[in-house]
Formats: C-alpha cells, structure tokens, sequence
C-alpha cells in the first residue's frame, strides 16, 4: 500500500517539559481530586512502610527476649497499618481513576470541538481513520498518565524516601553502602530507555497502518469480493501486521533483558546486606532484627525503581499520543467566523462572485477569475463538463474553503464577514455524495435541529415526494437505517437528503448533481415539488442533464474554471459556442430517437 | 476462569506454538526454582550468626546470592521472551483471521455492523484478548507455580505455622471469584458503549461536510457529549469494583505477614523453630506477595479478555453468506451468457421482496439495459449475479451453470462490476485500475482501459500521472472521475461479464457518449447489463427491460418497445416531453 499519506508521523522525545505542562493543565478542573489523592498516597505509603520495621522490632525486642505480650501488641499495629493502607489505596485507585476518566471526557470533548470547528480542506487531508486514532487510542494512552503515572509516581517516590530515611536511622554505613549500587539502576535503566524508544515508534507506526487499512477495506469490501483481490488485500495486511510483529518482538526483548537486569542489582544489594551488614552484627553494631529488616528494604526499595520504569514507558506513550493529540487540538481552524461577524445570517440571498480564483493545491488552480452575480429569487445554473470546477463554487459559496482570491459576496456582504453557523444555515445544499446518519428517517431529516417538528419533517418528506417510499418502511420515520443508509437505494437517499435541505428553509438553495441519479419520473415528480420549493429562493443548481436547467433564469457554462458563456438557454445556443456543444449532443440524440426513428430503423446509423 | 468459555477458543491458536509455550513454561518453572534457593541461603545467614560462626563464610553467600540471581534472570529473560513473544504470535494469527474473516462477509453482514463498531473489536478488544495471552498467561502460570513451589518448602518447614498463614490467602483466592464475574459484566457494558462512541466519532467524520453544511456542530457535539458521558458513567461502576483489588490482595498477604511474626514468635520463644527459618518464612511470603498481588491484576486481564474475545467470537462465528465449495478452476474459456430463472428475492430479514419473478436471458456477447424507477429492485439484480447478495439456488445461472455451483472466485473473475457508488483506495491511480488484474500488469492494458473509460486525459492533466496518490476514497478527484476510474477497473480485467450499475450518474453526457462510444467496441464480444435511467444511454442496447417494483413490465428493443407505447416510451417521451417544455 502506497503510504506517503497514511503514514503516522511519530514525532517527539521521550519526555518533553512544555507537553507535560500542558498536560498537567487538564489537572486544573481536578485540583481537589489531586490533593485528597495526594493525602491518599502519602498516608498510605508512609504505612506500608512500616510492616518490615515492625518485624525488627518484633524480633529484636520481644521474640529474642521471649517477650510474649509485646508480640500482640506489634500484630495490633501491623494489622492497623494493613487496614490503612487497603482503605488509603482504595480511596487512592477510586479518585485517580474517576479524575482519569474525567479528564477522558474532557479531552475526547476537546478534540470532537475542535474537529468540528476544522474546515473541509483539513478532512481532505487527514484520513478518517487516522483522526479516530486520536479520539480513541491516544486519548487512552493519557488516561494512563493520568490514572497510573503522573500522580503515583509520587506515592513511588515517597515511599523511597520514607525507606532511605528508616534505613539511614537503622543503620548510616550499611544503608550507604547498599546505596552504591543505585548509579549502576541508573545506568540499565538509561540504556534500556535508549533502546526502548526505537522500537515503540516502529510500534505505534505499524499499528496506525494497520488501523487505517483495516478501515479502508471494510468500507471497500464490495470493491475488494467483486474483483476477487481477497487474496491480494490479505497478504498486504499480513505484512502491514507483520511489521507490527517485528517491531513488538524487538521491544520485548528489551522489556526481557531489563527486568532480569534490575533484579540483579537488586541482588547486589541484598549480597552487600548479607556481608557487610553480616560482619556488624558479627561486630555487635547490628542487631539481627535490623538485618532481616534491611533485607526486606532493600526487596522494597527496588521494586518502586522498577515501578518508576514501566511508568516511564507510560510517560512515553503519553508523550506520543499527547504531541499527536496538541498537533491536532493547534491545527487553526483554517476557516473561522470572524470574531465580530458584521452580518448573522443572509436575509435577502443575493449572490456575487467578484474575480474569484481558487485552488485546491497551490499550483493547480481550479476556477479562474470567475465573475457572476445572482440575484434574489433568481435561478442560475451552472454547466460545464466534469471537472470544470461548478462543485467547487458550491463549497466557496458555503465557505467549505476560502477563495485564493476575489470575493464572494452574499447580501452585498463578503462570506468571510458572516458568522459560519448563519451562513451555513441559509444556504441549504444537496451534495454531490448524499450522505446520510445512522439513526432513524426522522433523525436525518431533522439532523440534530430540535426546532423542526415531526409535522414540518413529514410535510418537507410530502413534498419532495420522499413520504411515499418511507410510508413503505416498517417503522415510518423511526425505522433505523444502517450505516450511511446503507438499506435504502441510493434514489431514496437522494430524496431524504430533498427533505432534509427543505426541513430547513434556507434563503439559498444548492443542487450539486443531485438529480442525477434519480429515474426520470422520480425527478420530474421532485422538480414539480422544488418549483414551489423555488418560489423566493436564490437557486443555484448544479446539473448534468441540460434539460433540468433549461428553465433556469440564467446559465453559466463553465470550461476549465472559467465562466465561458452567460445567459438564458436561447441566447446560448444562439452563440453556439461551447453551450451549443453540449446541448446539440443530448438534444440532437433525444430529437433523433423520436423524430425520425423510422429513418433511423432503416439506415441502422450507430451514433 | 474457566467459566469463560470464549477464552477457549484460543486454545487452538496456543496449539501451534505448543512447544513454544511449553518451553516458556520450562521457564516459568525454572525461574520460580531459583527464586526459592535465595531465601534459604537467607536462613543460614541468619542461624550462622546465631551461632558464633566464622564470618569468612559471609563472602561466600554473598557470591551465591548474587549467583542465584544471575541464574534467575537467565531463566526469566526467556520466560518474558518466549512467554510475550508468544502472545504477539497470536496476535497476528488473530488479527489476520479476522481480516480473513471480514472479507469472506457479505455484503448485508457489514449492513448490520458500522465500521466503527468492526474496528473497536480490531484494536480494543483484541488488545484485551492479547493481554491474556501475554501477561494473563505468564503471571497466572507464575503465580500458580510460585505458590506451589513456595507452600510445599513452608510446609516442610512447618506445616502448622504454614496453614495458620495460608488462611488469608485462602480468604483472597474466594474473593477474586465473586468479583471476577461482576468485573467481567461491567467491562462488557464499557467497551458496548466504546464502540458506540467510535461509530459516532466515525460517522461524524466521515459526514463532515454534511455537518458543516447544515451548520449541526452543535448538535453532534452534544450528542457526543451524550454517549461519552454514560461511559463515565459506566467506567466509574467498573472502578468501583476493581478498585479494591490490589488493595485487597496486599492486604490479606500482609495479614499472612501478621500471623507469621504472632505465631512463628511464639513457635521461635518455645524453640519450636530456629529464628532462621522465621526469616526464610518471612522471605517466602514476600516471594509470595507480587504474585498474588498479580492475582487480582491477572483476573481483571482475563475477566476483560474473556468478554473482548466474545466480541471478536461474534464476527467470527458469523458464518460467511456467501462461500462456495468448489475450487477455483479456469474461468477464461466462458462464454459469458447469462439466465435468469423465475428469480424472486428479498434481503435476509426483511419481508418485502424487492425481486419478483424475474426471468431474463442474456446471450453471451449481448447487451440488456434495465431501466426503471429508483427502487425497483435493478441494483439488486446487479448485485445478485456477482453473488454480492446471494440469490436463491436455480435461479441464476452463466453459461447454464447455476451461480451456486460456479467456483465464487471464478464467477467473480470473469464479471466486472461497476456498483452505483464508487469506492477508490487510497493508493495510487495505477493501483486502482490495476485492482482487479494479478501478476504484471502491461501499461498497454491501463492505458486502454483508461482511454475507453474517457479517464485518461484527466489523468494526463494530473501531477505524476498514473502515480498520482489518490486521497482517503479518492477524494481529491471529482466524483465524474472517481466514476470513470471506477469504470476503468472493470475494464482493465477484461471480463467476460460487464455489469454498469447506473456507472454514469456523476459523468456528464458529453463524456457519456465518448465513453459509451469506446465501451462499444470494447464491449463486442462481452456480454453487457446496462443499468440506467437514461434512454440515451441505453437505447442502443440488443435487449431492454423495464423494472417496476421488482417485477418486470416491459421487455423488447428500442423501437419495439417504442412501438407498443408502454412504459418504456413513456419514460422516453418523459424525458423528451422535458426539453421540448424547456425549448418552447
């Protein structure tokens, strides 16, 4: 698969101060979360300190001195120090979790703003799927952060800090000495930090591209079983996957030497216990219940070192998803309402064109200074072949994408001065691609507008002679369609998106190819109903059938993003120029079939 | 655990690397051996300096201490390896299986399930089912072991002081039953909620440009809103729960702890035990503590796993609907005809049938057209011979075979299918033409196609071509050239069969005709079925029907069905009675 763009672009370091800023800014709302958190964790660590000094003294204290009594009263305290320290990590595991969650909602809410507010340009350039990743994996990859790193790190660090300060009090030279061996932790842990960072790229590259082709292929499994590549489409996926295979195996062997690594040290640790801490008992200056407690230490010690490494992996991850993540949420809107709209919405729908050019990519221009002007209730349509550039009018005009320049005017007023919601509002567009919602008929008519009512819904249904098929649905207006519409015909879905542009009595109406793929009766039916749906309405309509246009107020030919020819139907056929072209082909073809279809019969002519 | 039976069915994915595991398990048991001896050296340590010893022997621990450890890590480096690596295999067997699985699905299987939903099951839940397989496994097998291992040493040391500290773990082992299946309900009721919110976030993206044009940011957004906030609300049940977990676990083996120094003290004052082996007992409960702690931990994974693998179970017990027994054979020497026979048909659960009775015969080499309303049934009648939807046994036949006894992949090789709404890869222009062609692919044979399909000067005008990338559903092309791209696909693989689903909507009837031009020629020797609503372009047609609600109304050429003056001229007229209203 080609992937220049499906590519994941994993950026970034490990760890990155203005990130974690940043990061710790959505804390912000949870202030009070993070401290009875905070109290949770240092009230706990300090009592799951405790349990092996208790043991010291327990041995040194009553059992070496065959002091029964005493002995009840160290299992009383190591039985309270448990009971506190399950309730305090419970309460720790309770908060962090739900703040977690929490900050999951709120950051989910941020991107799903912030996508919304994204013009067109920015979805033709970032696929679905690779956008899904951020709301859902990366989102996930802090929850992490959230919930078993930033905040835990510090119950880690205190309880090392509680261990230092015992083990210091219990011993200074022995607890100096096991301290040694804490540069070479630092070494393996450094190394292994390396090393690590390569391959969890290669991880959450491979997994990206596994994720966008998945999604493409079960959106193109019609494509993919009638042209039989099932086999072929596997085998790619089978190698994308592969990739991913390879890229884990190589990080486990990193996790695999790491571990072991650090226990070792650990070992060392507990060997200098045993020898140097061995001969000060021997000495005298040690008691043997100071001993076992060292050894039991120094088992805790490192296990919070450890702990402190497999959050560096978190934090790693976390980084990756949050750069992606701030990536995305600092994408400028590339079109935005002004922040003082000087018009809300369009009350007149007069349309003009004022030298507009414009292109998709720099370079390829699309429309080339393109002048026109429409006039309130007036109906233009716009002709050319495919590719002339009349969609791309339509998504100027509802301010999809910014002109590279000229001006587009509405009411006399620049788009760029109108608030986007108001603008967008009065234009009402059937697209090229009718897309539909899963969720009910009604649903997709309303579309979120709480303000049309069932009977406005059914009456906009009547009238673009959409009520008849969904009269036949089993469950009328609430009967679910599948994903995009998948149960309904493509007609049907033509007809749904009729009403849906009606439902919402726009100033300013837009056809972009709509009625191309309805039958003939179907359409004419819809025209009778848009006729009236005309009446006051600024129209302009995007058609292929010439027929459909015929009787529009005015004609634009458009030719390789030039307006060419302008006018009424007569007038342009009078100039024969490239309207005359394409009208003589159909219209010649149509007259010849019925007019002189004997003649035709006869001479067995093929066109 | 073994209540979840869903989990079993990775057993046969373990089965094939059996010996892999079994050699992990090797060393799960190893490891956990050498974790016993360090205790034990602990124990002389501590009765030596009891009693007046030498302390040159001190050294000597040291080294073996420092020696066991070495050993271990050893052992665990290839436990994690083997163990992990394992874990990772299986993922990719499962991931490609399901893949597999996915394309065998008809097309009303992915009618009934959003993408969204098909991929949460993909990445989240398979992610869960792996944690089983990697961690899941290693840690319980681990624990298992080390407990057995562990016990059986304490037991011999003392059984009465081993039983006394063996009760709260006994405590533990009851309490992560009960939990176990309360976490696995509430973790099933998250993820059904996950993926709702994915299919939302999917279909909102996907509809973007809808969205905007209706000005519904707000809207969705609310609804979003909606759905994320019943997953907190979900989350926080599940918390609740698990929550307790390790918490509980350390709590109970710290209770051991307790019993030990109560007890063992008293057995340790009477003389009963030496105050060495009170400190290996120590040691061996500390050995203890993580993995019982890992318990809990490797109960959340399992639980989790197990109603993630249902999911996937789900997708992957769906029998395909479509599949066929035959091998593939040579498709090439057919002939390309095609009968229907008394075909009724209706979408599996539904009742209205949108086929009724449909008879029809194409020689090999001819062309029919279908006309009709929106809704009459043609693009299923497409669909059917393809057997994208699957048609009722003896109903279709190609060549005189019934479609049901043809190879699928044959059938399939020989028609090409343009279906009314163009999907492109995002890939290049090449590689989407050449999508239906195997091994190399002659430029000559795109270039053809590209040139019947009226595509290729556009393709001229493109940056780099043939090469040009194609965005996400080939968005960056017009959709009259997504269609004409389309068109060449099913022309590059030459089939026998051409079956045009209403494949000019998007095109302008200008480059209609230059295309329907070319596809003449090309068209000669195939057998063509022509779906339209334009009578310009399928009057040249040998045979046309006319479909209304499923059933056929009219069948005849151009001009004899223009002679018998029923629907089909009364479409025609239709579409005349339109321009000469317009021109008057």
């Amino acid at each position: 698969m080609a992937t220049d763009l499906r590519e994941e672009q994993v950026l970034g370091k490990a760890y990155d101060a203005r990130l974690m800023r940043r990061l710790l800014g959505y804390l912000r709302p949870y202030r009070r979360d993070v401290v009875i958190a905070f109290v949770y964790i240092m009230a706990g660590s300090a009592l799951s300190v405790l349990p092996p000094w208790l043991t010291k003294v327990a041995i040194d204290r009553y059992i070496r001195t065959s002091e029964l009594s005493g002995l009840n009263a160290i299992a009383i305290l190591y039985v309270l120090a448990l009971l506190g320290t399950f309730l305090f990590s419970y309460g720790q595991t309770w908060v962090l979790n739900l703040m977690g969650q929490r900050i999951m909602f709120d950051l989910r809410m941020q991107i799903f703003r912030h996508l919304q507010k994204l013009d067109v340009a920015f979805f033709d350039k970032n696929p679905v799927g690779r956008l899904m990743t951020r709301v859902t994996t990366d989102v996930d990859a802090l929850n992490e952060l959230f919930t078993a790193g930033v905040i835990s790190v510090f119950g880690d660090i205190f309880t090392l800090a509680g261990i230092v300060v015992i083990l210091f009090l219990l011993n200074f030279k022995l607890a100096l000495a096991i301290f040694s061996v804490i540069p070479l932790l630092f070494l393996v842990t450094f190394v292994f930090k390396i090393k690590v960072r390569e391959s969890f790229r290669r991880v959450r590259t491979a997994i990206a591209r596994i994720n966008s082709f998945l999604q493409e292929n079960i959106s193109g499994t019609p494509v993919v079983q009638s042209f039989v590549q099932e086999g072929r489409q596997h085998r790619r996926f089978t190698e994308i996957n592969r990739e991913h295979l390879d890229a884990n195996l190589q990080s486990i062997f990193y996790y695999a030497l790491f571990y072991p690594l650090l226990e070792l040290v650990g070992a060392l640790a507990v060997a200098i216990v045993v020898w140097y801490g061995g001969l000060k008992v021997f000495e005298g200056s040690l008691t043997i219940g100071a001993l076992v407690a060292f050894v039991q230490y120094s088992d805790r010690f490192f296990r919070p070192i450890s702990d402190l490494s497999e959050k560096y992996t978190i934090l790693q991850g976390a980084m990756a998803s949050s750069e992606r993540i701030f990536k995305l949420l600092d994408t400028p809107p590339g079109i935005e309402s002004p922040p003082e709209p000087k018009a809300a919405t369009v009350t007149q729908g007069t349309v003009e064109f004022r030298n507009v050019s414009f292109a998709y990519h720099p370079g390829e221009p699309v429309l080339h200074d393109v002048s026109f002007e429409v006039r309130r209730g007036e109906k233009v349509a716009l002709v050319g072949a495919t590719g002339a550039g009349k969609s791309t009018i339509i998504s100027l005009l509802s301010r999809f994408y910014d002109v590279s320049s000229g001006q587009i005017l509405v009411d006399g007023t620049d788009v760029r001065e109108y608030s986007l919601q108001g603008l967008r509002r009065s234009i009402g567009a059937v697209l090229q691609d009718v897309f539909l919602f899963s969720g009910s008929v009604a649903e997709n008519i309303r579309l979120g507008n709480s303000g049309i009512s069932h009977g406005d819904l059914e009456k906009a249904a009547e009238t673009v002679h959409a009520a008849g098929f969904v009269r036949r649905l089993p469950q009328r207006y609430e009967t679910e369609i599948g994903e995009r519409g998948s149960s309904l015909s493509v007609g049907q879905k033509q007809l749904l998106a009729f009403a849906r542009a009606l439902a919402y009595d726009p100033r300013i109406l837009v056809l972009d190819e709509a009625t191309s793929s309805i039958d003939t009766e179907t359409e004419l039916l819809i025209r009778e109903a848009l006729e009236r749906l005309l009446e006051g309405r600024t129209c302009i309509i995007i058609a292929h059938r010439l027929s459909t246009i015929q009787n529009a107020d005015r004609i634009l030919v458009l030719h390789r993003g030039r307006v060419r020819e302008s006018g009424r139907h007569q007038e342009l056929l009078k100039q024969k120029g490239i309207y005359w072209k394409l009208y003589q082909l159909q219209y010649k073809d149509q007259l010849a079939s019925v007019g002189s279809m004997v003649q035709e019969r006869e001479s067995g002519e093929k066109p | 655990m073994l209540k979840d039976y869903s989990l079993l069915h990775l057993l046969p994915y373990l089965g094939k690397y059996r010996w892999k595991v079994g050699i992990g398990f090797v060393m799960v048991a190893c490891t956990v051996a050498a974790g016993m001896v360090s205790p034990w050296i602990l124990k002389y340590v501590v009765d030596d300096i009891q009693a007046a010893f030498a302390p040159e022997k001190l050294p000597r621990y040291a080294a073996l201490i420092l020696g066991i450890s070495a050993v271990e890590g050893f052992f665990r480096f290839w436990m994690r390896r083997i163990l992990i690596g394992v874990s990772r295999d299986i993922e990719f067997d499962l991931r490609n299986d399901f893949f597999s699985h996915l394309q065998k699905m008809s097309l009303s299987f992915f009618q009934a399930h959003s993408t969204g939903d098909i991929m949460s099951r993909a990445t989240n839940d398979l992610n869960a089912v792996r944690s089983v397989l990697g961690p899941g496994i290693m840690y319980s097998v681990t624990t298992l072991v080390t407990v057995i291992a562990a016990g059986l040493i304490l037991f011999r040391l003392n059984w009465k002081l081993t039983l006394f500290a063996c009760v709260p773990l006994m405590l533990a082992s009851i309490g992560v039953k009960t939990v176990g299946r309360q976490i696995h309900d509430r973790f099933e009721v998250i993820q059904e909620q996950f993926s709702r919110i994915s299919a939302r976030a999917q279909e909102n993206l996907a509809g973007i440009r809808v969205v905007k044009a209706f000005a519904r940011e707000e809207s969705e957004t609310s609804e979003f809103q909606r759905l994320n906030e019943e997953y907190v609300r979900r989350s926080a049940s599940l918390i609740r729960l698990w929550g307790i977990f390790y918490p509980m676990m350390s709590a109970l083996i710290g209770l051991s702890a307790v019993a030990l120094l109560w007890y063992g003290g008293r057995m340790v004052v009477a003389g009963q035990l030496s105050l060495g082996e009170f400190v290996a007992f120590l040691s061996y409960l500390s050995i203890l503590t993580w993995p019982t702690i890992a318990a809990g931990w490797v109960i959340n994974i399992f639980q989790r796993g197990a109603a993630s693998m249902e999911r996937i179970l789900r997708i992957l017990r769906t029998a395909p609907g479509i599949r066929s027994d035959t091998p593939p054979g040579d498709p090439w020497s057919a002939l390309g005809a095609i009968e229907i026979r008394n075909l009724s048909y209706r979408y599996p659960g539904s009742v209205r049938p949108v086929l009724k009775e449909i008879s029809l015969h194409v020689p090999a080499g001819s062309t029919l057209a279908i006309v009709g309303q929106t809704g009459s049934g043609k693009s299923t009648l497409a669909n059917l011979i393809p057997r994208l939807f699957d048609p009722p046994p003896g109903t279709i036949f190609v060549d005189g075979r019934d479609v049901h006894s043809w190879p699928l992949a044959d059938l399939r090789r020989l028609i090409g299918y343009v279906p009314q709404e163009t999907f492109l890869f995002s890939d290049t222009i090449r590689a989407n033409i050449a999508f239906g062609m195997a091994g190399e692919i002659p430029d000559a044979q795109l270039e053809w196609a590209a040139g019947v399909s009226a595509i290729a000067e556009d393709i001229q005008t493109f940056p780099e071509g043939f090469k040009t990338f194609v965005g996400e559903r080939g968005i960056t092309l017009s959709g009259g050239q997504k269609q004409r791209v389309a068109l060449s696909r099913a022309l590059a693989k030459s089939p026998k069969i051409l079956i045009l689903d209403d494949a000019f909507s998007s095109v302008d009837t200008y480059t209609e005709e230059k295309i329907l031009q070319g596809f003449r020629q090309a068209m000669r020797d195939r057998t063509t079925i022509l779906i339209s609503h334009r009578v310009s372009t399928v009057k040249e047609a040998d045979h046309i029907v006319v479909m209304r609600d499923g059933a056929i109304v009219e069948r005849g050429t151009h001009e004899s069905l223009m002679a018998t003056g029923g629907a089909y001229s009364d479409l025609y007229h239709k579409q005349l009675l339109e321009e000469e209203l317009a021109t008057a």
